[in-house]
């Protein structure tokens, strides 16, 4: 019989976690959600010796106060779920923060391992740590690994097995001053007569406690002591005493580190000198938009051949499968509905892969966080984290992407306003629209209308971004304390597995929804009206008045006709949700042109609509309902229809409400008349 | 007092020396002395190392002038302006 076990994974960010989960699980490992929340969630699996252990990638986080939400659900799974180990990844070469997380961690009374990780990198500091020492010191198993080469795992999975069988898990405690020590025995001798706190370490959670920890003090109101723990609490003054603790904490980490380690600190590091260039007064900006440009250059011109193969592979199997099956409707659900539904979705992934191997090149290196350094400023204007600036640009090739890279920002309010203001940026597949439109109408202007359109799909993100942030996503403002980790070479696999990760996932849950939603499409247009005697998915139902969609295109007509648009418009409007560029396609068939552009425009330059309304469609097609894929990402990311469908609404509205303007207020002023 | 944010513009005292961090140019050593602000930033930033006595050098500013950059314990921070503010310090000679 084998044995099983939970680890626990825990550590700061940066420290190589990730490339040590990937070391132990290989590639059996899932990649999920946090219940409730959308922090990601790795579980990955390794039988080693007979002992099966299922291993629990925690978030990373650099305390276990409960600060940020990565911390409350990485103290909750240590606290609630009771890993039988833990084990922490340590950077060591840069023993004294990380080791702060293990004082907490040594406190709450868990069986911990510790990898020591990035040795080879402490070794060509010129650091010397002596791990016996340590191990001594600690009383807590000290193993060196080094995690991008995949060295030391075995005997980091050996310690972590033979700390499970040790018979007792040494009581550490460290000792604070007097008056703390007097409250928190007073505290402890509450919680332990209380059988509602049998389950927490009782020492920790007085601590805790009198730290004045929201998180924790919900969990004792729930408890019938709660109004003698409360009178204990209040002897204290938490500020106070939170600040001994931390100062507490760093002294026994000083102490020990005096006694077992010889750190360099004398010359200036590699990253040092880097960072004088990188972050430099005067070229600090420049490099960060050439490396900005390089990086929206490789994901959608290096992806601009794949996505064409693609497009040309499902439009030839959509073809062919038109051709082979004979019942016609059935042909059309397969062809225009089904194989076409998988084509639009797959015809983002190189664009997802390529970005996400740039991003994670960006964030493995170090550079992620002096791209936010540097931008800050920009952004904390309109109440954005330095880190949102990278998604925003990105929209620029494709939403979709966008909203993922979001992914990067650790606040969740931060995340969040930025994926809802994503949308707004003009992503590629709007040019089309654009360009016949103001192709058609504004001729040698049409450069500055698109130009113009671009500024204001900035304008409406940034300004949305801050009416979000004093409104409906207000609070405290985020603090901005972020460490600038010292640059390191990514590796090739790490960046690969990293990208297959974020492919996967849009692959997998976007997919599932997009594919509903266009197959619905394509449902509302092969469908007779009723009243119309058209056949189910014939030719000549497709997309008519003869169609349901035609049907709700008229009934919509009314909403849309203050906005100087026709029935026809709608329905390429409702067409658009499935991919932007399909307007252009769909007005082509409902003016019964076809697919040809030019007669297109010269159609609706000839009378059909008139110059203010075609601006108004352009305003339209850029802020309203983003296309299918980005619905399916936005919940996907966000984690809740209820934002999503704030992001369509918000966008219609404003949509429609500029449209109006421009229509409405410009006819009366005679403009462009 | 708990919770209420106490900002300290401290550039008096008994310390010609004592200043919030935001003032410190960079290229200059400091020694931290106390830690104010809200709650849970304070908290934040007192996890990070920035306990009274922990000498902090700062380092640079962002090309736009904020946030600033700092080396402590062996590593480097950034703040806003905003948050260095809170952070009381003595300037080393
Ligand atoms: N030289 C060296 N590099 C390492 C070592 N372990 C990890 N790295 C590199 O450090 C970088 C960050 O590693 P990750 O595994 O992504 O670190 P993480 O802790 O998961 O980081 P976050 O996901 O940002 O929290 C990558 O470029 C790795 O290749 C190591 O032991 N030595």
């Amino acid at each position: 019989m084998t044995e099983k076990i939970t680890v626990a994974l825990a550590g700061n960010p940066n420290v190589g976690k990730t490339s040590i989960f990937n070391a132990i699980t290989g590639s059996k490992q899932h990649v999920g959600n946090w219940p409730g929340v959308t922090v990601e969630r790795k579980i990955g699996k390794r039988v080693y010796n007979d002992v099966m252990m299922e291993i629990v990638d925690l978030p990373g986080t650099y305390s276990l106060t409960a600060y940020s939400l990565d911390e409350i659900i990485a103290r909750d799974f240590i606290i609630e779920e009771k890993p039988d180990v833990v084990v922490q990844v340590i950077d060591a070469t840069n023993l004294e923060r990380n080791l702060y997380l293990t004082t907490q961690l040594m406190e709450l009374g868990v069986r911990l391992v510790i990898a020591l990780n990035m040795t080879d990198l402490a070794l060509a500091k010129g650091d010397n740590i002596d791990e016996k020492k340590m191990q001594e010191f600690l009383e807590v198993p000290v193993v060196s690994t080094i995690g991008s080469k995949g060295n030391g795992i075995e005997g980091l999975l050996e310690a972590a097995i033979d700390e499970l069988h040790k018979t007792r898990v040494t009581e550490n405690v460290f000792t604070y001053d007097d008056q703390i020590e007097e409250n928190v025995e007073k505290l402890r001798a509450v919680l332990e007569s209380d059988p509602y706190f049998a389950h927490y370490p009782s020492r920790w959670f007085s601590l805790k406690l009198l730290e004045g920890d929201e998180n924790i003090i919900k969990k004792a109101k729930e408890s019938n002591s709660y109004s003698e723990i409360q009178k204990i609490m209040n002897q204290t003054d938490a500020e106070i005493l939170e600040a001994k603790v931390a100062d507490q904490r760093y002294k026994t980490i000083q102490t020990m580190l005096r006694q077992v380690c010889n750190i360099n600190t004398s010359h200036l590091s590699g990253s040092d000198m880097v960072d004088r260039v990188v972050t430099n007064k005067v070229l600090g900006i420049p490099i960060f938009l050439s490396l900005m440009w390089a990086a929206f250059e490789v994901t959608f011109t290096f992806g601009t051949p794949f996505m064409n193969i693609i497009d040309i592979f499902f439009g030839w199997l959509a073809e062919t499968a038109t051709n082979v099956i004979s019942v016609p409707w059935l042909a059309s659900l397969v062809g225009e509905g089904m194989i076409a539904g998988v084509g639009s979705v797959i015809i983002f992934l190189p664009n997802i892969l390529l970005l996400f191997f740039m991003i994670s090149l960006m964030e493995d290196s170090g550079y992620m966080s002096r791209a936010a350094f540097i931008m800050d400023k920009v952004m904390s204007k309109f109440g954005l984290h330095g880190k949102s600036f990278i998604p925003l640009v990105m929209g620029f090739g494709c939403n979709v992407p966008a909203i993922m890279a979001a992914r990067t920002i650790e606040d969740s309010r931060d995340r969040l306003i930025t994926i809802l203001v994503a949308p707004f940026i003009s992503c590629g597949a709007r040019l089309p629209v654009y360009i016949l439109l103001a192709g058609a109408f504004f001729g040698r202007d049409a450069g500055v209308v698109i130009f113009g359109l671009y500024a204001l799909g900035i304008m409406v993100a940034v300004l949305s971004a801050k009416l979000m942030r004093s409104t409906i996503l207000k609070g405290e403002d985020t603090p901005f304390i972020m460490e600038l980790p010292s640059y390191k070479l990514p590796t090739l696999k790490g960046s690969l597995i990293h990208m297959w990760e974020r492919g996967k996932i849009y692959l997998k849950k976007a997919g599932t929804i997009i594919l509903i939603g266009v197959v619905g499409v394509w449902l509302l247009a092969s469908i007779p009206a009723p009243g119309s005697n058209g056949t189910f998915a014939s030719e000549e139902v497709y997309g008519t008045t003869k169609s349901v969609i035609g049907m709700i295109g008229q009934v919509l007509e009314p909403l849309v006709a203050p906005l100087g648009f026709d029935w026809k418009i709608a329905v390429a409007l409702v067409f658009g949700v499935v991919a932007k560029e399909i307007v252009v396609g769909s007005m082509g068939v409902l003016y019964g042109v076809g697919e040809d552009e030019e007669s297109l425009s010269n159609i609706l330059a000839a009378g059909a609509m008139t110059p203010l309304a075609a601006l108004g469609l352009m305003v339209f097609t850029l802020l309203y309902v983003p296309c299918f894929a980005c619905i399916g990402v936005i919940k996907r990311e966000t984690g809740s229809w209820k934002w999503t469908l704030f992001q369509l609404i918000y966008g219609t509205s404003l949509a429609w409400g500029f449209a109006f303007v421009i229509y409405q207020g410009g006819t009366r002023m005679g403009l462009l008349a | 007092m708990l919770g209420i944010p106490t900002k300290s513009k401290h550039t008096k005292g008994h310390n010609m020396n004592e200043k919030t961090l935001d003032f410190i140019e960079p290229e200059t050593s400091v020694k931290v002395l106390k830690v104010t602000g809200q709650k849970s930033s304070r908290k934040r930033i007192l996890d990070m190392g920035l306990t009274p006595g922990t000498r902090v050098d700062v380092i640079r500013r962002a090309p736009l002038g904020d946030p600033v950059e700092f080396k402590l314990k062996g590593y480097n921070l950034s703040l806003r302006k905003r948050e260095a503010e809170t952070v009381l310090v003595e300037v080393l000679k």
